[in-house]
């Protein structure tokens, strides 16, 4: 009786968030929403006795792909009212779709025979004598005895997509020094190190001040940074040469 | 056994539809806006897991679970995927319309 309850308050409140999802004003609110309805689900999915993948919803997908959603959303300085015209238009088109899906999906329930032979666990063998105890021991047999390579192919197109994100949205920003291995190897003293013979007295500003040679940090720092214009490396470097030179 | 034995499995097929057609719906509804559209497709994807779970669960065979973690995998994937094209997208035009993505074609 009480799993009864429980499974109903968690269906309610699944549905109800997810009409919420799609219909907020604010995509701030429907991006919560959507985290309520994860946590929802996944206590459906502990009532279906899938404890593993129940806590793997809410850690990997409250605590990654919806927070990533959320730092879009608000990363975006979008002007959400103007995305809602055109609403009452589609409306009518949408609702008829869904409509349909429905109907079909409520006459198959109308018809749903469950075949009195039952299925044979082909794998797993959770609760059995000499089997694992727990969801996860048996999820994990499952995973690395039957399915081993499309596991690693799930850890290949995570790879993927990750080297792909991050392509996408790297960009180069013009501020600091890259490091040149091979040009900090080929420095010589006699290119950034000048000997002065200097009167006792004599300041460093009277002389002109110390500055290092321009071209010994033009050519690595990026154009567009440290006053540097944003041009081709030569010309910087053309120019830092011909000036300040000290 | 589980829980799920004391519900049956129907429930849990009915939840998973609302939550599908909840998904599809929401793709019309909000056509303009591609940020609710790919959460509906979250939605559609928690949907399609929800049944793996609940026929796992009811035949007693743990492959249904191994599917959803895919399914999982698969979802994060794409999101990720997703969310660095709008990104860039908005970068380079200033808007997110689903209308101006047409200027892709190049």
């Amino acid at each position: 009786m009480l799993t009864q309850i429980v499974f109903y308050v968690f269906s309610a409140v699944l549905v109800t968030s997810g009409m919420m999802v799609i219909s907020a004003r604010n995509p701030v609110h429907s991006v919560l929403f959507l985290i309520l309805a994860f946590f929802n689900a996944a206590g459906l999915f502990l009532i279906a006795g899938a404890e593993f993948l129940s806590m793997l919803l809410v850690i990997v997908y409250v605590g990654a792909v919806a927070v990533l959603f959320l730092f879009v959303v608000m990363m975006l300085d979008i002007d959400f009212t103007k995305m809602r015209e055109g609403l009452q238009r589609y409306a009518p088109f949408g609702a008829a779709v869904g409509g349909v899906l429905f109907a079909e999906l409520v006459m198959t329930f109308l018809h749903w025979e469950t075949s009195a032979v039952v299925v044979a666990p082909v794998t797993g063998g959770l609760g059995e004598p000499g089997g694992p105890h727990t969801n996860t021991a048996a999820l994990g047999n499952v995973i690395y005895t039957h399915y081993f390579l499309p596991f690693q192919g799930c850890g290949l197109v995570l790879l993927v997509a990750m080297i792909g994100a991050i392509t996408l949205t790297l960009r180069d920003r013009p501020t600091g020094r890259r490091q040149d291995i091979s040009l900090q190897h080929a420095r010589r003293r006699q290119d950034t190190l000048d000997m002065l013979d200097l009167p006792l007295g004599n300041s460093v500003e009277e002389n002109g001040g110390f500055r290092r040679p321009a071209d010994s940090y033009y050519v690595t720092a990026i154009p567009g940074s440290y006053g540097i214009p944003a041009e081709t490396p030569e010309a910087a470097k053309a120019s830092a040469a011909k000036g300040d030179h000290a | 056994m589980t829980a799920l034995s004391q519900i049956g499995l129907t429930p849990f097929l009915v939840v998973s539809a609302m939550l599908l057609v909840l998904g599809v719906f929401g793709i019309f509804l909000n056509r303009k806006n591609i940020i609710i559209i790919m959460m509906s497709m979250e939605l559609i994807l928690l949907a399609a897991n929800l049944n793996f779970v609940a026929f796992s669960s009811a035949h007693g065979d743990l492959s249904g679970q191994v599917m959803t973690l895919f399914v999982l995998t698969i979802a994060a994937a794409e999101a990720a995927i997703g969310l660095a094209i709008l990104t860039v997208y908005f970068r380079n035009r200033g808007s997110i319309q689903v209308e101006d993505v047409t200027m892709m074609k190049g």
